[in-house]
């Protein structure tokens, strides 16, 4: 009941104003209290309007909207571990670290030209940004976004590299791909003063995109250029890049590519890994003891979201224009489309609700975000948001990856 | 007369594209044809058409480029590179009207009208 009263307010006042209704009357002093918690809290991208818009995960609500973010076309979000704070990389290459409390933003900056996205380090101290222009990745410090290190990705001399694929690993360090130069890099900044960058040559033709294991251990790149994709053990003494599931194309045509796949966001369910082919209207099913194929499922376009449930039951689906007013739901007991859903037209993004009874999804062009529980594919709820595309959840704080 | 097509392609598109007709696109699907070049081609050349994976397609960037050749790359694709081609989307007309708007500075979308 009171929690409900302090988050309401939230929506429309600074958390400072809230401070004094906290101790109770004729108490002894007592050190002020947060309002409320984090857990339940998350974002979702305007992209059009350059807005956030600040969620509550448990009342289905919108709490209120933070403005004048920039370009937040394919803008992406990371947290601090207190899942209080989010950091915001724009398309336009600014950096933004927003207060989800206070709904202020906290420090802006304009680090590159272009950028793609972000991560942010395994104890939360750093934050590191992937970009186009100039190809190569920044990282910052998480508290004041000063500057930390700066990798370009040079690849021969004079030559950068676009990024794709940045990920957090154990340590402070971060991993990610050169997409015109067939490589990984890993980035290690144990020392702050002398970042120790390891090089993997010829991993493939442009990876697009990559993702982490959910234990650190793994990471996998997709391939546009070739049919396959790239698998790194970073359990290995000397980690090596290595093809897997190559040639899952068969040497057929591929079909157009009107929108890359992402790979961040991974479903890696039990021992199965679900992906997303490039070029073939199909998610592949790997086998993460043996990196065998194991099956491929038929799906209504080119996938580009291939995320699993929290609890790995089910793996959903969404696709790249003109099939993208659908997503369909894998199951994985049986590896078979159990449904398909039509939430409103141009579905750009799916998020989870922690522990997974119920996903978001963003549609574009219905200015809508729906509310769907996952077990009974029922709609619970619908927010009107303008243009969606990201939607952020605080319970990726948590989460190696994300 | 191709210079003034061309010539009234452009007026048309500094008029915000309130004109029924040029070349043959109508109006309406002008609209669709602003929206996807803005929505689904900004996600790899970015909404506001300055460049992402995809090369930025502002007109200062294109102005080396004649239209019919990003036409053509509209609706075959490029081999080699992510970018598709178009042509099961679009008709040919389309591709050329959507590369003589990119050349001339492409419009902005009209939100209102939907």
């Amino acid at each position: 009941m009171r929690r409900r009263g302090l988050l309401a307010l939230l929506g429309a006042a600074p958390v400072s104003a809230l401070m004094g209704g906290c101790a109770a009357p004729s108490a002894p002093p007592v050190p002020p209290v947060q309002a409320t918690g984090t857990g339940d809290l998350g974002v979702v991208v305007e992209r059009a309007r350059g807005t956030l818009a600040v969620v509550n995960t448990s009342k289905r609500t919108l709490l209120g909207e933070i403005g004048d973010l920039g370009d937040l076309s394919h803008a992406s979000v990371v947290f601090s571990r207190d899942g209080g704070t989010a950091y915001v990389f724009g398309r336009d290459g600014a950096l933004s670290k927003v207060n989800l409390m206070t709904q202020r933003v906290e420090a802006r900056l304009q680090q590159a030209g272009n950028s793609i996205g972000g991560a942010i380090s395994q104890d939360g101290t750093l934050v590191a940004a992937q970009n186009y222009t100039p190809g190569g990745i920044k990282v910052f410090d998480a508290q004041t976004l000063a500057l930390v290190a700066d990798i370009p990705a040079e690849y021969a001399p004079g030559k950068l590299s676009r990024v794709v694929g940045l990920a957090d690993l154990p340590g402070q360090r971060f991993i990610f791909s050169l997409f015109d130069a067939g490589a990984i890099w890993i980035v290690d900044l144990s020392s702050r003063t002398l970042p120790l960058v390891t090089k993997l040559e010829g991993i493939g033709n442009q990876p697009y995109d990559a993702l982490v294991t959910p234990d650190g251990r793994h990471y996998i790149a997709g391939l546009f250029g070739e049919d396959g994709l790239t698998l790194v053990d970073l359990w290995d003494e000397v980690p090596t890049a290595r093809r897997i599931l190559a040639g899952y194309g068969r040497g057929e045509q591929a079909l157009p590519v009107y929108k890359m796949p992402h790979l961040r966001g991974w479903a890696v369910a039990g021992r199965h890994a679900y992906l997303p082919a490039i070029g073939r209207h199909e998610v592949l099913v790997v086998d993460t003891a043996s990196w065998q194929e194991v099956d491929r499922i038929p799906v209504a376009g080119q996938p580009v979201f291939v995320i699993a449930r929290p609890d790995a039951r089910q793996v959903w689906v969404n696709f790249a224009v003109p099939d993208y007013d659908r997503v369909q739901v894998i199951d994985t007991v049986s590896r078979r489309i159990v449904r398909t859903l039509e939430p409103g037209k141009a579905v750009l993004h799916m998020e989870f609700t922690p522990r997974g009874e119920a996903v978001w999804i963003s549609s574009r062009d219905a200015n809508r975000v729906s509310v769907i529980d996952t077990q009974r594919f029922e709609t619970l709820a619908t927010l009107d948001i303008d243009a969606p595309s990201g939607v952020f959840f605080t319970s990726r704080a948590a989460r190696m990856g994300f | 007369m191709e210079q003034g097509v061309r010539t009234s392609a452009l007026l048309l598109s500094l008029l915000g594209l309130q004109a029924a007709v040029a070349q043959g696109v109508p109006a309406a699907r002008q609209f669709e044809l602003v929206r996807m070049v803005r929505q689904d081609c900004g996600s790899c050349h970015g909404m506001r058409l300055t460049g992402g994976l995809g090369p930025a397609l502002t007109r200062e960037a294109l102005a080396d480029k004649p239209p019919s050749s990003l036409a053509a790359t509209i609706f075959h694709g490029r081999p080699g590179t992510p970018m598709p081609g178009w042509r099961a989307m679009l008709s040919e007309a389309e591709a050329q009207w959507i590369a003589e708007q990119l050349a001339a500075g492409f419009p902005e979308e009209r939100r209102s009208a939907q």
